[in-house]
């Protein structure tokens, strides 16, 4: 399996020592299942160690692997009938998010995520996953198509960030952002949201105003990433791995805060080791959420998705020792 | 002899800090960090801080903002009492906030209460990046939203003068959160039919130019000030090219189709007065 990550190396070892026996059996036609068994058995211990103990910066890892599962690897596995559709009607067709109409257990969505790609080129056509304003004008178009015919909107979150360029500036990163956030406040559709690999900031939060919010458990989600948290925090992007430490940005950390609704679990090891596995427990997340918002009304939706947000944030009143959370 | 008494004896080169440089001589003499010009303090003030030479608009604290915005006497401040948490446990966090508070004479960098403009009832709030620069952690978040629903309940306009670097790296994602839960508010604002303004003032970046900054019924600026989402030290970085000299200013943005109108501060009173007056609707 190609990249394997440092955290992971004792097992790795491991997988390689099986591997070569395995190997040398079929040439040499001599019995050593015995030994394999028994390795095998090892890797059993050493993975569930390896796995069971990941600090921030291992899932931050794992949200990189280069074969972490994609928006458009996990359309595939969990709707049927889907028809990407492209373009803002303003700009242009910004190719860092997809969206599209499908169904999902027969019943009509609209889906939306970020898109990164798996090698250079894509990257390059991608964009790495970092979207322009028409991108997230895109989405927004198709939130409102969705609204108009009433089906439920699935947004997958996997990005490292609103581009940062000059292009995106000049027409208007801000205002797409900030008006996709007081849209999806007002939608009057279920919105489902499920953050699958990186979350960062604003260019996250862009389609992530959802009614349910979750997380799989080795995605991160941010206000900044841990490396831009470190270059300003302690001015040395190097202390990245401090940075995912200190500003509890992991599934199971954001779990505990109450910050998003569910830890969506992981096949061992990551999402990349059996993506369809992997889509199984999202699509089991996914049903719960859309048969529980399903039952709300246009209005009970807005005002689920206003409540939830009110809550959040931590301060106290003077002369007032209780703090509000 | 006598050429002695005037030859300079100084041994070292006096390079003047920053601070100097911007705020020499102090008190009584302001020098303009545009023009360098340098007129008299109480000249400055009168002139509502801004450069009589150059126009350069200098910045402003939350409670001059609202000696020149607000009908004198009117307003009447909300939420002041909330205060800071340390949900990471930063160190050093909220020592900072502490000294900001007596800096400022603001429990956090917004001010936010209910006040006058020509007349005209308000709901204000009023970002001052003399503190902490301006950043939105909980309290910031929270007292904005508070006002934005204080404006819905009373069916008054709102009205924000933004100046943030952006969101509170220290309270991680509950800063980003903000910008949600402001969002969630100024929804039910604009579903009641009611009327949002927003002045950029210098610098609006980051969460709060990504959140309710960019989306008011009226979006104004005031010269020059910077205004953008991602920081210019980081877009030359990814592009790797320079930057045109006026890129993210009031001005590139008013180029760019993203702002309604740059209002030079003098002005600023009167043009909100005069948004308020046509959204009431006019004489029968």
């Amino acid at each position: 399996m190609v990249g394997e990550l440092e955290f992971e190396r004792p097992a790795k070892e491991l997988r390689d020592k099986i591997a070569e026996l395995k190997s040398f059996m079929d040439e040499k036609g001599i019995d050593l299942s015995d030994e394999v068994e028994r390795l095998e058995e090892r890797l059993a211990k050493v993975e569930k160690e390896v796995y069971g103990k990941m600090t921030p910066w291992d899932r931050v890892q794992v949200a990189r692997h280069p074969e972490r599962p994609t928006t458009l690897d996990y359309i595939s596995m969990l709707f049927t009938d889907f028809l990407e559709l492209h373009g803002d009607r303003l700009y242009g067709d910004d190719e860092a998010i997809v969206g599209g109409i499908a169904k999902f257990h027969g019943k009509p969505v609209t889906v939306i995520g970020h898109q990164r790609g798996k090698d250079t080129k894509e990257n390059l056509r991608r964009n790495f996953g970092m979207p322009h304003p028409e991108g997230y004008r895109k989405a927004l178009r198709l939130m409102k198509q969705a609204e108009k015919f009433n089906r439920p909107v699935v947004c997958l979150l996997d990005t490292k960030g609103a581009y940062p360029g000059m292009s995106a500036e000049e027409r208007g990163q801000s205002e797409a952002i900030a008006r996709n956030l007081v849209e999806m406040a007002g939608l009057t559709v279920p919105l489902v949201c499920i953050i699958i690999g990186e979350g960062a900031s604003g260019g996250a939060l862009a389609i992530g105003v959802g009614n349910h919010v979750h997380m799989l458990e080795n995605s991160w989600y941010s206000v900044i990433s841990p490396e831009g948290a470190a270059a300003l925090l302690w001015k040395d992007s190097g202390q990245a791995k401090r940075a995912a430490d200190t500003m509890k940005i992991t599934a199971p950390d954001l779990n505990e805060m109450g910050i998003i609704d569910k830890m969506i679990p992981e096949v061992e090891g990551g999402a990349h080791r059996d993506v369809k596995k992997q889509a199984e427990y999202i699509e089991e997340a996914l049903q719960k959420s859309l048969d529980e918002l399903s039952e709300m009304s246009e209005e009970e939706l807005v005002a689920h998705r206003y409540e939830k947000y009110k809550k959040i944030g931590q301060y106290t009143f003077e002369n007032d020792s209780i703090g509000v959370k | 002899m006598l050429k002695d008494l005037f030859a300079k004896k100084r041994k070292y080169a006096t390079i003047p800090s920053d601070r100097m440089k911007q705020e020499v001589p102090e008190g009584l003499m302001t020098k303009c960090p545009e023009c360098k010009s340098i007129m008299t303090t109480k000249e400055l003030n009168k002139a509502h801080k801004v450069c009589v030479s150059c126009d350069h608009h200098f910045r402003m604290t939350a409670q001059e903002r609202i000696q020149l915005i607000i009908d004198q006497g009117t307003f009447r401040e909300i939420n002041q009492d909330m205060k800071t948490e340390n949900p990471l446990d930063f160190p050093d966090y909220l020592d900072r906030i502490d000294k900001d508070r007596a800096k400022t004479g603001m429990n956090e960098a917004v001010m936010t209460g209910h006040g006058e403009v020509e007349g005209n009832p308000i709901v204000f709030a009023v970002m001052d990046a003399h503190f902490r620069m301006g950043s939105m952690g909980s309290v910031v978040g929270e007292k904005i939203t508070r006002a934005i629903e204080a404006a819905t309940e009373e069916r008054k306009p709102f009205i924000i003068f933004t100046a943030s670097g952006g969101a509170r790296m220290q309270e991680g994602i509950l800063s980003l959160m903000q910008m949600a839960k402001t969002s969630v508010a100024l929804r039910r604002h604009h579903e009641a039919g009611l009327l949002f303004i927003s002045v950029m003032t210098h610098p609006t970046t980051g969460g709060v130019s990504a959140s309710f900054a960019s989306v008011g019924d009226y979006n104004f600026a005031e010269p020059k000030a910077l205004i953008g989402f991602a920081g210019r030290r980081i877009i030359e970085q990814t592009i790797r090219q320079e930057l045109p000299e006026d890129f993210q200013t009031a001005e590139f943005l008013l180029k760019h189709g993203q702002l309604d109108a740059v209002v030079h501060r003098k002005k600023m009173k009167a043009t909100l007065a005069n948004v308020l007056d046509i959204h009431k609707g006019g004489e029968e």
